[in-house]
């Protein structure tokens, strides 16, 4: 009495037997949806801008642009101090995240393995440089960079920014890390793996959706950072964050311009979620080891 | 999870503590020398001991600014903390829509702060702006150049905007990072939807929500871009935060000393708040 | 307590399956007896895995029905279905004391309190967890933990089986001989159906009554440890099982005798015509190869001897073929003119991987064993 059954009648079958058990109304979709939804709302309203002049963003309420310009874009993308702005930044905020993921991968496998003189004292100090304002270091690291003769370059900016980074990169990897049983470290050595390969084989799949996250925010936080781009930067390094304030001081308040400027600033970053969104979204997938 | 002694993980260490350390000290130690010292201007400092950080402490200025700033970052924790995790709850674990999610979500976390503070300016203004012209067209008087309860406000609802998805990616993170097999072993015991949370994901998202809460923490306790670009710290004083006075100080008076003595104290109530904060998480954590 | 059947099941991981290739799983029949201990044998990605977790329902298979005792319970959900499940690795409720580990799946199905407490104590003397019981579960070692996963297994007076997932491969190589003597323990006590998958033949061979070896989404075998190792339906499980495996070598085959690497060897049985195209070879085990130095048997060159302390592994060369060959610990091993000699009654003949049943010389057919 057993016929093979096709694909479809399964479907159907199980819902038809699930069904008393447990009648659950699937709403949850609302929830991601309607916070969506709350985000786009300035973001339309910053596409919106960037497409006026500012006379009519302040002379007017209009929900989309009664004079559609492409004016500011095309002054962004034309203009060479505005896209090597751009240029700029990804350079060194490239180079930061890097930076910042390498070195702490290291450093977090050794918070979450090990004990060692002063660790725990450590691992504190380090998420202490975040809690700076950053106004008054801004003199002090014009003048730390000039000494050594970084100033206005890419490395310099990249470097700056480890300090906020980096412990902020050891805390979430380190974060993740501990959520690996220990087990598996000795089994791969049971088995053979040496630290490296063990590393980068076994381990890093497991964190995959931590270091994702670490990447993402490392290239957010040091592409948003304004104060320490600008004093370290002059003209060859300028980056898109000092072009910008330019435009808020100088001829008025180019809200039109500042707009497109900051539509255009999302996109290097929503690419470098797209790209890591796989490594996000990546479960623990501990069964093949 | 048993942590094994051994100091030569200070290797593993190095790269971390000199590049932190590099750009933490010298710095620092700049900042410390002013703030004991007065100045006519010229370069010539006198050495005034404590004297800025007493005029400081006692300040009824910084006092308030103390206030409102602990009331700021209050709200904010306990708005965008379960608001992340919930979000994070309910976003898609698989399939396309992850990564619609994912980079709509990062989006507002990645406009510089001063187009932030911009946009959300002209979006709540009253006359111009869609928010204001929607919340005065619904009956309500609503100004937030002048009423200081709009301006709180709109400037958490702004924060709120611009943050909570800092929340969510990595409550996400940490949601994705546990193994399906305890999803399937409770299932297996016959453990409820609310059991399954309370069990199992909350207590493997711990130390994520740590990280969550103290970078929120301490980010919005230094909060300066956004406010300032949005009211200035006003109506008046009414969002005059602490950072928002600091820089007030700095520039409209020249004082270094002051400016620098403040910075100290600002930056010792962040870490003593912080290491309050994480001392009591990781006790609870040793308890548990 | 209770008889599973899985009728014609096969799974695809796709959604829309083509073709043989895109089914993790092919269609199989099989029945495990209540109260009988199998281990589910094969390398990674044989598909062990799919089909223990179709059984215990967190997979719903593309086709096929699965029974309890008759009833089809292919659409029922897992925790309706008696099953426990241990895991790969321990899966325990951190923030719970062991106690209430244990006290879980009976608590979430509305046993009486003073039930769940004679249970749970019952359970915990089985395991030896009595003294661990107020401790907060995640202090524990591994081993202690895996013990918790296995608990909550067994506090289910109602389960009808239980499922284990290559539970010991995180675990302490002393620790995993410890647990296995438990489990096997356990299930001479309690006598429920337990099915224990591996791709590690000690353990399969030491924990089960029966066997089934799975490769590439079918089975190839079933059978008692016995049965797998002197007679592997499949070349594969020849392979796999013993330490070394079986040689096998590419042969000629025509009546009762084989031609390997042009010697000719006899056989015990008589083959019949076999299909042009398909790949022909004989194998044996190393145990049964023997080496000699008289005239009779196959001239090799000795290339490599293992001194294993009770047993010498020597490895041979015939032509261009190489052989293991287990031989005792004082065997001598000339240094040339050293020959090899199968005990006929051992050899198989394998077409395409599978078993060919041979005549025995006078004409009745061999009883064939599991299929």
């Amino acid at each position: 009495m057993t016929l093979a059954r096709s694909a479809v009648e399964r479907a159907v079958v199980p819902a038809i037997a699930r069904a008393p058990a447990r009648a659950r109304l699937r709403l949850g979709w609302l929830v991601p949806t309607v916070y969506i939804l709350f985000l786009m709302v300035p973001i339309y309203w910053l596409l919106n801008m960037s497409f006026k002049d500012t006379n009519e963003i302040l002379g007017d309420f209009t929900l989309w642009p009664r004079n559609f310009t492409l004016a500011n874009y095309r002054e962004i993308l034309t203009n060479p101090v505005w896209y090597n702005g751009y240029i700029n930044s990804i350079l060194y905020v490239t180079m930061n995240t890097v930076i910042s993921v390498a070195a702490a991968l290291p450093a977090a496998y050794a918070f979450s393995r090990y004990r060692f003189l002063g660790d725990k004292h450590l691992f504190f100090w380090l998420l202490t440089n975040r809690m700076a304002p950053p106004a008054v270091f801004a003199l002090p690291f014009f003048q730390l960079y000039s000494a050594i003769g970084l100033f206005d370059t890419h490395i310099a900016v990249a470097l700056a920014h480890c300090l906020f980074n980096i412990p902020l990169a050891v805390w979430i990897l380190e974060g993740f890390m501990s959520g690996v049983p220990k087990e598996i470290d000795e089994t791969a050595y049971i088995d053979g793996y040496s630290f490296p390969r063990f590393f980068v084989k076994i381990f890093m799949p497991l964190i995959a959706s931590g270091i994702g996250v670490v990447a993402f925010f490392c290239f957010m936080f040091s592409w948003v950072e304004l104060l320490l781009a600008k004093t370290l930067t002059s003209v060859a390094a300028k980056p898109i964050a000092a072009v910008m304030t330019r435009t808020a001081s100088a001829s008025g308040y180019e809200l039109g311009l500042l707009a497109a400027a900051g539509a255009l600033t999302i996109v290097p970053g929503a690419l470098v979620i797209y790209f890591v969104r796989n490594y996000i979204a990546k479960g623990f997938a501990l069964g093949r080891v | 999870m048993d942590k094994t002694w051994n100091n030569r993980a200070w290797f593993l260490v190095l790269p971390v503590l000199a590049l932190v350390a590099f750009n933490a000290i010298i710095p620092l130690m700049t900042v410390v020398n002013y703030s004991v010292q007065e100045t006519f201007g010229s370069n010539v400092f006198f050495f005034e001991g404590v004297k800025w950080f007493q005029e400081v402490l006692r300040s009824e200025r910084f006092h308030a600014a103390l206030g409102r700033q602990l009331a700021f970052t209050s709200i904010i924790l306990l708005i965008e903390i379960p608001l992340g995790v919930a979000i994070a709850l309910t976003m898609p674990r698989k399939g396309p829509m992850v990564a619609v999610c994912l980079v709509l979500m990062a989006l507002p976390l990645l406009i510089p702060w001063n187009v932030v503070g911009a946009i959300w300016n002209i979006f709540a203004l009253p006359g111009i702006g869609l928010l204001g012209r929607l919340l005065n067209g619904l009956g309500m008087d609503y100004n937030y150049t002048r009423h200081p309860f709009d301006a709180w406000v709109t400037l958490i609802l702004m924060d709120v905007w611009h943050w909570t998805s800092l929340v969510v990616l990595l409550a996400y993170a940490g949601l994705i990072a546990i193994p399906d097999a305890y999803y399937q072993a409770a299932r297996i015991d016959g453990a409820s939807r609310w059991a399954v949370f309370r069990y199992i994901q909350l207590p493997k998202m711990q130390r994520v929500l740590t990280i969550a809460i103290l970078l929120r923490f301490m980010d919005s306790f230094m909060i300066y871009t956004e406010p300032s670009v949005l009211t200035g710290g006003g109506p008046g004083n009414a969002t005059t935060l602490l950072s928002i006075d600091l820089v007030k100080v700095a520039l409209g008076q020249f004082d270094l000393g002051p400016a620098a003595a403040m910075s100290i104290i600002y930056f010792l109530i962040v870490l003593l708040l912080s290491w309050i904060f994480y001392t009591a998480m990781v006790a609870q954590e040793e308890r548990r | 307590m209770a008889l599973i059947t899985l009728d014609n099941v096969a799974h695809s991981y796709s959604p829309r399956p083509k073709g043989p290739e895109d089914f993790a799983l092919k269609e199989l029949n099989l029945a495990w007896e209540d109260g009988g201990a199998y281990a589910l044998l094969g390398p990674s990605g044989c598909g062990k895995t799919t089909l223990l977790n179709i059984i215990s329902g967190l997979i719903m298979p593309t086709q096929g029905v699965v029974r309890f005792d008759g009833e089809d319970v292919t659409g029922m959900s897992t925790e309706r279905r008696n099953i426990a499940q241990v895991f790969q690795f321990p899966v325990i409720y951190d923030t719970m004391t062991v106690y209430k580990n244990l006290a879980f799946p009976l608590a979430n199905r509305g046993v009486p309190a003073d039930r769940i407490d004679a249970r749970v104590r019952e359970v915990a003397g089985m395991l030896e967890l009595t003294d661990s019981l107020e401790q907060k579960a995640r202090r524990l070692t591994a081993d202690a933990k895996q013990k918790i996963s296995l608990g909550r297994a067994l506090v289910r007076s109602d389960v009808a089986a239980i499922l284990f997932d290559e539970p010991l491969t995180v675990m302490d190589p002393r620790l995993k001989w410890q647990l296995r003597s438990q489990l096997k323990k356990l299930h001479h006590d309690f006598d429920f159906t337990m099915i224990y998958v591996t791709h590690d033949q000690t353990e399969a061979l030491t924990f089960a009554d029966k066997v089934v070896v799975m490769y590439e989404g079918e089975v190839v075998q079933i059978g008692s440890p016995e049965e797998l190792f002197e007679r592997p339906a499949h070349t594969f499980v020849g392979y796999f099982i013993g330490s070394p495996g079986m040689n096998l070598a590419e042969a000629e085959v025509s009546g009762n005798t084989a031609v390997v690497a042009g010697h000719v060897i006899e056989l015990d049985r008589a083959y019949p015509a076999l299909d042009g195209g398909a790949r022909i070879e004989i194998g044996i085990r190393p145990e049964f190869v023997e080496i000699t130095s008289g005239a009779d048997g196959l001239p090799v060159s000795v290339q490599r001897v293992d001194d294993l302390g009770r047993v010498k592994v020597v490895m041979v060369r015939l032509g261009e073929l190489a052989f293991n060959v287990i031989a005792e610990e004082d065997t001598q091993i000339a240094a040339d003119d050293v020959r090899m000699r199968f005990d006929k009654s051992r050899i198989q003949v394998y077409a395409d991987g599978r078993i060919v049943e041979g005549r025995s010389v006078g004409g009745r057919p061999i009883e064939s064993g599991a299929a």
